[in-house]
């Protein structure tokens, strides 16, 4: 059987199973659709919790964006340790108290605390644009999965996506989405530690890929890290455990990944199904438990694929010095049948070598930035002169950019040699995508046809998954909060059911147009939800529970500040509303404040959120009587009923 | 013992159990896995340094086990103080 029908069937069988529980698990009252009747057992909820929270960012780029990192996999940790560390402070901070509050949505919890429609109104908007933004790589996610393993268009791949997950989301709310999560995270979690297992043993003969990665590395019998790093670093890279340059990015970084984690609406909606107050905090730990199932596999996965992928391109690196051998052969990737793998990412566009000095091998290894410039430099020049041939300034100006490029490459030293006397002029590995290093992880390890298909399955599971959790915040926030909460409060429930549906319906078909025509600023945007989730919806949910004095205005006052300085650091650096060439400074490093990234900004917006709404508090009236009770009344575990939409 | 004081003896203790997890969150990832990473770069853990382990799984355990003890605590709390459900 080819690898395709494969794919294929494993595929068709995942879906198959999706469909029939939606169908199973059909939602009949709005109790059931937003917070699937409040009956899920903790363990179930963790592990749905866990498929929600795993998006195709976590299951398809984490381990890419740590293996590939130019400053090094460490550094990357901030992903590790911020998508974990969340949920510690979503089970003491968050998740109990709005459990016992006993409502269905974030908004509405922010609307009642601070006695305040327009608050209400605010989270909407905050929650909405959190949520789009994210759907958006969800989608991508599907369709990207789909064109490489179903041969089919990245297009169709979305529209087969989006049927299925409107299929059982619509049909079934949070209850159909809920036990489908369940589903989706066996799956996703078996597609993910099986290549990991499988190649940990190869690499070190550890069976767990954590024990492996502090392992030994069989055929050098050197330590696995150690080895790993002693490569990349021959070949010019930054080694996988170096330091990192910037501790207060990456400490900033972390925080914002953690309090922008406990801040995201999908995620702490999860916590409104369980039956209990105490069920909401094991719940979460529960949810953890399955989440660190794939993040304490991620870093292995992304190292040893890494070390996989090197020694491919130096074969020589295996056992002793890379550069001792030669590179792989052009030739030799499109006649061996173990490097078909290469042969089919390079038609993705995710992969590209470029034999850029002709002399049949592809060398991969960490070109200097001055060699980067001078060769661009060089190929501008070249282009003028093919544009004016025979003009003596440009002649002049191309014999100018070869002396320079050629300078450039008699000073860059890789290993002993420079490039010059290697005879390389860049690295031929031209492109690298960070997304295809897990999904081609069970390739590159020679594993069998059927890890490769369960891979595919995996991936969307993670996307699908995601995207249903995403689809139900949106259509709850739209029909509960904006429809029932203050366009036509008497709405009946069946009304109520119906506008949810129509919403999500509507919610799905502007993530699949999304996904269609990417905005071009896709993976920027994420930062984005982050940042926001972090510096407005965190602080105002925690301080609703651990202060009586935040009052409307202090709330208010908050969101705003947390939303506006958050969004303007960042379309400072990446452009006003994303729109490129309006950035107003370049986004690199030298140009940051203080070397905080745009992306580590929403922990400050989140310290400027509780700021001025301390403030703002002190200086106006203290909340009414009936909000001190509230609060008083969210801090006991005893007398948490039913959820009720009134 | 009137109903308001024993339920601010409750929040009390709680608040008192959240401080302390949260030391313990804290010290776990932003100590050992990234401000004091550079100090334990002596102690090896597998071809690593010890910080660097907790950047990348150690932390992770960490948070998992806390996660777990907070909820037993709280949920011990909520029985001597009467409000569980």
């Amino acid at each position: 059987m080819d690898q395709f029908t494969l794919n294929l069937i494993v595929v068709g069988i995942t879906f198959a199973i999706y469909i029939g529980i939606a169908v199973w698990a059909r939602a009949g009252t709005t109790a059931e659709f937003y917070a699937a009747g409040q009956g899920v057992h903790p363990v179930l909820n963790g592990m749905a919790t866990g498929a929600d929270w795993m998006s195709a960012a976590s299951f398809i780029s984490m381990a890419g964006i740590i293996a590939l990192a130019p400053a090094g996999g460490y550094e990357q940790s901030a992903y590790l340790m911020g998508w974990t560390g969340g949920y510690v402070l979503l089970a003491l901070l968050l998740a109990p108290y709005l459990r016992k509050f006993g409502k269905f949505t974030v908004p509405e919890f922010i609307g009642d605390r601070f006695y305040s429609g327009g608050a209400r109104l605010l989270a909407v908007v905050c929650l909405i644009v959190i949520s789009v933004t994210y759907v958006i790589g969800q989608m991508r996610g599907v369709g990207v999965t789909f064109s490489r393993f179903l041969e089919v268009s990245t297009d169709t791949g979305l529209y087969i996506g989006a049927t299925i997950v409107f299929a059982y989301a619509v049909l079934g709310g949070m209850k159909g989405i809920t036990y489908t999560q369940v589903a989706q995270y066996v799956v996703l979690i078996i597609a993910y530690t099986i290549p990991a297992i499988f190649i940990s043993l190869q690499l070190t003969g550890a069976f767990l890929p954590q024990l492996g990665l502090i392992g030994t590395h069989t055929a050098s019998g050197v330590e696995f890290l150690t080895k790993l790093d002693q490569v990349v670093m021959e070949l010019g890279f930054k080694a996988y455990t170096s330091e990192t340059t910037n501790m207060l990015n990456m400490f900033l970084f972390t925080m914002s990944l953690m309090i922008g984690t406990a801040g995201l609406p999908h995620v702490i909606i999860r916590f409104f199904t369980v039956p209990k107050v105490s069920d909401a905090r094991s719940s979460a730990g529960w949810a953890l438990v399955f989440i660190a199932l794939l993040y304490t596999v991620a870093p292995a996965v992304g190292s040893m694929a890494r070390l996989n992928l090197t020694t491919t391109m130096w074969p020589n690196a295996e056992t002793g010095n890379a550069l001792d051998g030669d590179a792989i052969t052009r030739a030799d990737i499109d006649t061996n049948p173990e490097l078909s793998w290469i042969r089919t990412w390079e038609k993705t566009g995710l992969l590209t070598m470029t034999d850029l000095n002709g002399d049949g091998q592809i060398q991969y290894f960490a070109e200097p930035a001055a060699v980067t410039a001078a060769n661009k430099a060089l190929a501008a020049a070249t282009a003028a002169l093919a544009a004016a041939p025979g003009d003596a300034a440009a002649t002049a100006a191309v014999a100018e950019a070869t002396a320079t490029r050629d300078a450039a490459l008699a000073a860059a030293m890789i290993g002993d040699q420079s490039m010059a006397e290697r005879g390389w002029i860049g690295n031929e590995v031209t492109k690298l995508d960070n997304d295809m290093m897990v999904l081609a992880n069970p390739e590159i390890a020679a594993l069998p046809g059927w890890v490769i298909a369960l891979v595919a399955a995996g991936a969307l599971a993670a996307a699908l998954s995601t995207a249903a959790g995403l689809l139900l915040a949106i259509s709850s926030a739209i029909s509960h909060d904006l429809i029932k909460g203050s366009i036509n409060p008497n709405i009946s429930e069946k009304g109520e059911l119906l506008a949810a549906r129509v919403a999500m319906g509507f919610a799905i078909v502007v993530a699949t147009y999304l996904g269609l025509n990417p905005p071009g600023f896709a993976a920027q945007v994420v930062a984005l939800a982050f940042g926001l989730a972090a510096a407005t919806i965190f602080p105002v949910l925690m301080m609703g529970i651990f202060s009586k004095r935040v009052n409307k205005e202090g709330a208010i006052a908050g969101m705003l500040v947390g939303l506006v300085f958050t969004a303007v650091y960042i379309f400072i650096y990446k452009g006003w509303f994303f729109i490129p060439g309006t950035n107003m400074l370049a986004d690199i490093p030298a140009n940051y404040l203080f070397g905080i990234s745009p992306l580590s900004i929403g922990a400050v917006g989140a310290v400027l959120n509780f700021a001025a709404a301390y403030i703002v508090s002190g200086m106006t009236k203290e909340p009414p009587q009936h909000v001190q009770e509230l609060v008083e009344s969210i801090r006991i575990p005893r007398g948490a009923g039913v959820a009720t939409g009134h | 013992m009137s109903d308001k004081s024993s339920s601010n003896a409750y929040w009390a203790a709680n608040l008192r159990i959240i401080g302390i997890s949260l030391a313990v969150w804290f010290f776990c990832s932003f100590g050992l896995g990234i401000i004091l990473r550079p100090a334990l770069m002596g102690i090896h853990v597998g071809g690593a340094d010890l910080g660097f382990w907790f950047a990348q799984n150690g932390s992770i355990y960490v948070f998992l086990v806390l996660i777990f003890v907070y909820a037993w605590r709280m949920n011990k709390l909520d029985r001597e103080h009467g409000v569980e459900e």
